[in-house]
């Protein structure tokens, strides 16, 4: 039987649950108010909504692969667009871009068209350090960690410290070859 | 002629300024049960014990409450807000559940011991809905949440009130139901007598 073609964002969109994204801010904006009571350091908050990212970059990528049949990415360059036009498009709704290649084909920016994590959101003087979205820079680098790949993903242009968009960073470090737990038999 | 090095000049665009969404747009239920499962479990690596948990989370559910509830009554209500006890019921019955979970609650009962006890009941909870409490947990219940949501929106609406969530096992369901229960301040019954 042939390999199921790979879905675009949009019908995979279409075919999941969905719930209303404002339900989705809003506990998003809970949870960085918590972060910033505790932790009180605007990089402690940076940090940790990273992690909480990657925690759930490490697990999504297992959704990922297993609604949107995409197959093995030849490239990079294939693995930026799948997560800007697949990715981010079932999960959270919106379509991304990926622009600005490097001349090696390792690092490119993705630009979100549109951000449900940040409607309502202003911030106040006490916090310009902070990435509001971080959560989104760990999912990624989770997921991409999964499959293979190291990355590094910084946030060039944030509109709520008064950019014109939403501009990650992705840059890919290293392939780590896929490792067999158990050694062959000698 | 090209303009060289004409610098960006930052817009800090107050958010107040930008229309406010009609309210259609989705995310997948997935992104949320990860987003919730996090905040779950980052909860659970600041407290010692189960009522810690539920009262932390009930307060991350309180602010989302609050600001639901300004939200709804600016874009669907017209700014006005009800000023009855059986009209804030209904209101987070019907609308507030509707906005947030997609569906009406499904019931509205009063309690039948005490006058001012009021039940919400769900038959599975959308934030419950990938969540599995372990045994060791005892009787602890992500519900907490939507709880702090109800208390965030009846006390910003003036409806001081204690709100807790419960599993209330059903007959022929493997699950339980969760029934958010009210009980509201004493000054609230008073004031609704007054107003006959």
């Amino acid at each position: 039987m042939p390999p199921a073609a790979p879905r675009s964002g949009d019908a995979i969109f279409a075919s999941v649950e969905r719930v209303n994204a404002e339900l989705f801010t809003l506990t998003y904006g809970a949870i960085v108010r918590q972060l910033l009571t505790d932790l009180e350091e605007v990089e402690e908050v940076n940090k940790q909504l990273d992690q909480m990212g990657y925690n759930i970059g490490i697990r999504l990528i297992d959704e990922f692969l297993a609604k949107s049949n995409v197959s093995r990415c030849v490239d990079f360059k294939e693995t930026a667009e799948v997560i800007a036009k697949v990715g981010f498009k079932m999960f959270l709704g919106v379509t991304a871009s990926v622009t600005n290649w490097d001349a090696d084909g390792t690092c490119c920016s993705i630009v979100l068209d549109d951000n449900p994590l940040v409607d309502f959101v202003e911030l106040p003087d006490t916090c310009q350090g902070l990435y509001y979205c971080n959560i989104l820079s760990g999912v990624i680098r989770g997921a991409l960690e999964m499959v293979s790949m190291k990355t590094e993903v910084t946030w060039i242009r944030d509109m709520l410290r008064g950019d014109d968009a939403y501009e990650l960073q992705v840059k890919l470090l290293n392939q780590v070859p896929e490792e067999y737990p158990y050694k062959d038999d000698e | 002629m090209k303009m060289i090095g004409v610098g960006k000049i930052k817009q800090y665009c107050n958010v107040l300024d930008k229309s406010l969404s009609k309210g259609k747009q989705e995310v997948s239920l997935s992104a949320f049960a990860f987003l919730f499962s996090e905040l779950v479990q980052y909860n659970q690596t600041q407290v010692d014990n189960i009522a810690e948990l539920e009262r932390r989370l009930e307060d991350a559910g309180y602010a989302v409450g609050a600001r639901v509830l300004e939200l709804l009554c600016h874009r669907d209500k017209g700014n006005r807000r009800e000023t009855r006890l059986l009209g804030i019921l209904s209101f987070v019955h019907s609308t507030v559940w509707k906005v947030l979970f997609g569906k009406v609650a499904d019931s509205l009962e009063k309690g039948t011991e005490h006058d001012d006890e009021y039940m919400i009941s769900e038959k599975e909870l959308l934030v419950n809905k990938f969540i599995s409490i372990p045994k060791d947990m005892g009787t602890f219940n992500c519900g907490a949440f939507v709880a702090g949501i109800v208390r965030g929106v009846l006390d910003s609406a003036g409806f001081p009130a204690v709100v807790t969530a419960h599993f209330v096992p059903m007959e022929g369901q493997q699950r339980p139901r969760t029934t958010i229960l009210i009980k509201f301040a004493e000054e609230v019954l008073r004031r609704e007598a007054r107003l006959g």
